[in-house]
This record gives C-alpha cells, sequence and structure tokens, in this order.
C-alpha cells in the first residue's frame, strides 16, 4: 500500500533576502512499508517527525531525497497528485479547522463534489460514509452543534466519501474529551476492520496503540523501535528514553518486576496481569 | 481570599431559539494556594464557568467576589482583575506575536501601566521561572520549539503576577515528557509563588497527580467538588459524563474483581504496585 525508501525531508529557513539560512532534517532516511489493511499507530515524541511523515504520504510534502509511493504512484508525479490524495485521505487535530459547510451532510460532500462524483452517486456516498462513523442521524444537524468526537467523525466521514484506501490520522484525538476519545478510535478500528481501509495513526496516548498491528515509535527523523504492541511495550526503559510512556498496565507490570514480582515482562492488559499474579500467588 | 461564586447562571442568546443555558446554578470557592483540576466533557460549561472567573463573560444570574468585592460590582476594576486572575488560553503559542521573546512576555505588564524597568524585572522573572534563560530572551518567538513557545506564553500571564492562574489544556498536543515537563513546572511555580492553580484537562491521570481538589461540571452543573481520591471513587457516573478515572483505578477494580484485596483508591502506579505486593505475601517474592 505504502513504500518509502530512504527519505530525507529538509526544511528550509529563509533570511530576510530570500537564501536559506538553516536547514532542519525532520526526517534522515526513513524506511517503511504498510501492507493494505494493515493498523499502524506511530508514536513518538514532538519533533520527532511523525507530523512531516504523514503529510508525505498525503503528497502535502515531497522528499528531499528518497521515494514515496502510495499504491504503486509516486508522490512527485504531478499528474497523480489528486489521485494519491484520493486514496491517502488525511485527519487532522482540530475538527473545527477541517470542517467547512453549515450542514453535516454538506460538509461530507464537499470532497466527492469536488472531484466530480454526479450527484446522485454523492447522495449515496455521503449517506454510507456518516452510517459507517455512526453518524447519519446528524445528517441534517449544523456542525458547530456537536461534540469534539462527533465533530471529528464528521471528518472522518468527509474523507471516507472520497473512497480512500488509506486513512492517516494525525493525532486526532488530541482535543477530545475521554469519551471523544474513545469514540472515534472505535471508528478508526472499525473502518479498518469492516471496510479494510488501512490505517495510519499517529497519537501521544500509548493506549491508543495497544490494538495495532504494528507500532512504529520514531526518534530523530527515524524509527527507532517497531513491532507488535507487545514486544513495543516490553521495552519500558528504552521508550522513557524516548520520550514516551508505555501503557498503565505494561508500566505498572514492570514496577512489580522491578520490585521482585516473577511476572512476565510482555504484560498488556489487566486481564494477563491479573492472570499472572494468580500464578504467582497459587 | 480567593474567588467566591454565588449561585450563578448563564444563559447564551437569551431569548432566541438557540438559547442554551451554560451554568446552572453554580456555587463554589477557590481559595488562595489551591490546586484545582476542573474537568467536564465538551460542552459541560467548563470553558464558560473559567471566562466568568476573570470577568471576560457576565452571569446572568449570580454574583462572583474576588477578594471579597463583587467584581461586576459599579466601580470595580476589571482591568485588574484580569491581571490577577490570569488565562492561559488552550494552544496559547498561537497568541505569541511579539519580535522577540523577552517583548513579548513584556507585553502584558506594559498594558497594566507598569514603568518600563518594572516590565522588563517581572518579564525576565516570569522567564525564568519556566526555566527559559537569558539565551531566549532575543529569539524569535516563532524559532522557539513546542514545549518553548507553551511556556513563553505562560510566563506572559505569570508576568502579569496573578493570584490565581488558569490554565485550559495546557498539555494538549504535547508527547508524555513535554506533559510531565509543564505540570511538573505549574506545580513549581504554584510551590514557589503560593498561587491558585486551575487546571482545565482532559487527562484523568494527570490530574490525579497533580491536583488536590477536583471539580467536575456536567451539563452547566457542579456535580463534584472534592479531593481526588473521593471524586474518582465515583468513576462509574463520571464515565455516564463522557469522563472516566485514572487508568490505575481500572486496573485495581479490576483485580480486585479478580479477588485480590487491593486498594482500589490509589492513583499512581508507585500506590498501586505497594498495594499489590502488600497482597501478593511472601509467595511473590524473589529476584526474577
Amino acid at each position: 500500500m505504502i513504500k518509502i525508501r530512504k527519505l530525507i525531508h529538509d526544511y528550509l529557513k529563509h533570511d530576510e533576502d530570500g537564501a536559506v539560512s538553516e536547514e532542519i532534517r525532520a526526517l534522515a532516511g526513513l524506511d517503511l512499508d504498510v501492507k493494505p489493511g494493515e493498523f499502524i499507530v506511530i508514536l513518538g515524541h514532538n519533533g520527532c517527525g511523525k507530523s512531516t511523515l504523514a503529510k508525505h504520504i498525503n503528497a502535502l510534502l515531497f522528499p528531499s531525497e528518497g521515494e514515496v509511493w502510495v499504491d504503486g504512484m509516486n508522490t512527485v508525479d504531478g499528474e497523480k497528485l489528486w489521485d494519491i490524495r484520493q486514496e491517502a485521505g488525511m485527519i487532522f487535530q482540530n475538527p473545527d479547522n477541517q470542517i467547512i459547510a453549515q450542514v453535516v451532510e454538506e460538509d461530507v460532500a464537499f470532497g466527492p463534489e469536488n472531484i466530480g462524483v454526479p450527484g446522485e452517486k454523492i447522495r449515496k456516498r455521503v449517506e454510507e460514509s456518516l452510517k459507517s462513523v455512526g453518524m447519519l442521524e446528524y445528517r441534517r444537524k449544523s456542525p458547530g452543534r456537536l461534540s469534539g468526537g462527533q465533530k471529528q467523525r464528521v471528518c472522518i466521514a468527509g474523507v471516507i466519501a472520497m473512497r480512500p484506501k488509506c486513512i492517516i490520522m494525525d493525532e486526532p484525538t488530541a482535543m477530545l474529551d475521554p469519551s471523544g476519545r474513545v469514540e472515534v478510535l472505535k471508528t478508526a478500528r472499525q473502518l479498518n476492520r469492516e471496510e479494510g481501509i488501512t490505517v495510519i495513526l499517529i497519537t501521544h496516548y500509548m493506549e491508543e496503540a495497544i490494538e495495532a498491528d504494528r507500532v512504529i515509535v520514531m526518534d530523530k527523523g527515524k524509527i527507532a523501535l517497531q513491532g507488535t504492541p507487545r514486544e513495543v511495550f516490553s521495552r519500558v526503559e528504552e521508550m522513557k528514553d524516548l520520550h514516551l510512556d508505555v501503557p498503565q498496565v505494561s508500566l505498572l507490570a514492570w514496577e512489580l518486576r522491578r520490585r521482585g514480582l516473577k511476572i512476565p515482562a510482555d504484560i498488556l492488559t489487566r486481564e494477563e496481569l491479573a492472570d499472572a499474579l494468580e500464578k504467582v500467588i497459587s | 481570599m480567593g474567588l467566591k461564586i454565588e449561585d450563578i447562571s448563564f444563559t447564551y442568546e437569551t431569548g432566541t431559539a438557540m438559547q442554551v443555558r451554560a451554568l446552572n446554578h453554580i456555587s463554589c470557592e477557590i481559595p488562595d494556594d489551591r490546586f484545582i483540576g476542573l474537568i467536564g466533557h465538551t460542552g459541560s460549561g467548563k470553558s464558560t464557568l473559567v471566562q466568568m472567573l476573570n470577568g471576560l463573560l457576565k452571569p446572568t444570574q449570580g454574583r462572583i467576589l474576588f477578594n471579597g468585592e463583587d467584581i461586576h460590582g459599579d466601580g470595580y476594576d476589571r482591568k485588574n482583575l484580569r491581571a490577577k486572575v490570569g488565562l492561559v488560553f488552550q494552544y496559547p503559542e498561537h497568541q505569541l506575536f511579539e519580535a522577540d521573546v523577552l517583548s513579548d512576555v513584556m507585553f502584558g505588564p506594559r498594558n497594566l501601566g507598569l514603568s518600563e524597568e518594572e516590565c522588563r524585572k517581572r518579564a525576565s522573572e516570569s522567564l525564568f521561572m519556566v526555566g527559559m534563560g537569558e539565551r531566549f530572551f532575543k529569539k524569535s518567538p516563532f524559532d522557539l520549539s513546542g514545549g518553548e513557545k507553551r511556556r513563553a506564553a505562560i510566563a506572559g500571564v505569570l508576568a502579569m503576577h496573578p493570584q490565581i492562574l488558569i490554565l485550559d489544556e495546557p498539555t494538549a498536543g504535547l508527547d508524555p515528557r513535554g506533559r510531565d515537563e509543564i505540570l511538573g513546572l505549574i506545580s513549581e511555580m504554584k510551590k514557589k509563588l503560593r498561587m491558585t492553580i486551575v487546571l482545565v484537562s482532559h487527562s484523568m491521570d494527570d490530574v490525579a497527580r497533580y491536583v488536590d481538589q477536583i471539580m467536575v461540571m456536567n451539563n452547566g452543573k457542579l456535580v463534584y467538588n472534592d479531593v481526588p481520591s473521593e471524586v474518582f471513587r465515583h468513576h462509574k457516573e463520571l464515565e455516564t459524563m463522557g469522563l472516566s478515572a485514572p487508568q490505575v483505578i481500572y486496573i485495581m477494580e479490576y483485580l480486585k474483581e479478580r479477588g485480590l484485596p487491593v486498594n482500589t483508591e490509589v492513583l499512581d502506579i508507585q500506590s498501586a504496585a505497594d498495594s499489590i505486593m502488600a497482597c501478593m505475601g511472601p509467595a511473590g517474592r524473589g529476584r526474577s
């Protein structure tokens, strides 16, 4: 689905005369392959390059060096630009910056209208998209009256209406309250499982990564760690060095091990923790 | 003395079809030298309440007293109130605008009509307080990292010498280390300056770790106002309000359900581990 080879991205700073005064390397030779239907979570501290990476997949940025392929299309191929953006939809942090229409269904219709989908088909797509994010009953409502989680789901519907194969979500839950966070995450998982859409989720909430197929941890513009959530979150010390956390259950299990309790190092859920503790007692 | 809120209500767009009652008969006190967490789902009324506290909005009913005086009374100096009850908005880094960091932080004190010298003194003290030494003073705010920008913005409000500092989601969008840094900084500031902090947050884990009192808003009402362990005891009710308790409480609740006699009123990993170790007895000891 996505193939990234030796991707380098330099942000250039210009002085008052327009000459380049500074180069900041945001991505430093990154390789990544994403299979169709995968659910990937990208973690990393602020400034590690994860948002820059996301913008490359959506062809909002282009490589300084290296290549990015989305479904067989090279992102530097100008003719394919719109196809790429349609195939790899993007969701940002703040839903308020992404909603443009006065009515929910008009907002969702905006994308398909822009690519010239005929009227009758648009109606159908809008309906299906709103249904798949559980927002169909709000179709005639004003987005301004929705909660943060609901707004973000409308944004997701807007992306789905473009029939993408892949959705990249850049901290979609950062501004939401706990229930909004749960709603958005559930929607992402559902789209992945039921519709087979590839999901790349960028987040600072470690708990959101537990059910991912693969967790990728970025540092200094490269992949520092990757593996299943179980593999990644059992490496508590390395994660701390990378300015990150692990889910609270893993952290508690790690602390108990540190204090001498004989339990496995890769505990990820409270069920596993209870099982392990029972084993110790018996 | 602090703030005293007496039975305030607030309705947006009164008399129209869009009428919304954002605050519904709220009474509470925000005393001096206290660390308070204010939680509630989006639209629960917490932002409206916060804007009441420094006089940006006027209640449609009820009174707000600051140090014993009605803030909407005749001739009350609300400009001074806004200095004394400082408000740091969400994503405050978007509000930096001066050519260099020091001038940006001096903007508030300048507006209070203080001498240039006093403004400079306050600004540099505030910047030191947020861990930004002299090497930052002449930098452009736009050249700072995300976390630095946020700290500079907080310094801007600190330079007003507030008695109460309200921070709306100060950790939104920061990575775990950044979150710890900002919250550690706020906690440190509180101790040094002995001011009251009101932390508006969606992160129950953050709130549990730092504050000594939690106020919970739901549908415009103040439903809980108590110490964290008491408030989080109601985690089932919190969930119906779109909120949650800290993760660690759920873990402990589950272990208890499974028959381990652990303490479910812990708020951090260390005390959770203490409690688990205590129930494991000698069976679990030994090096792994």
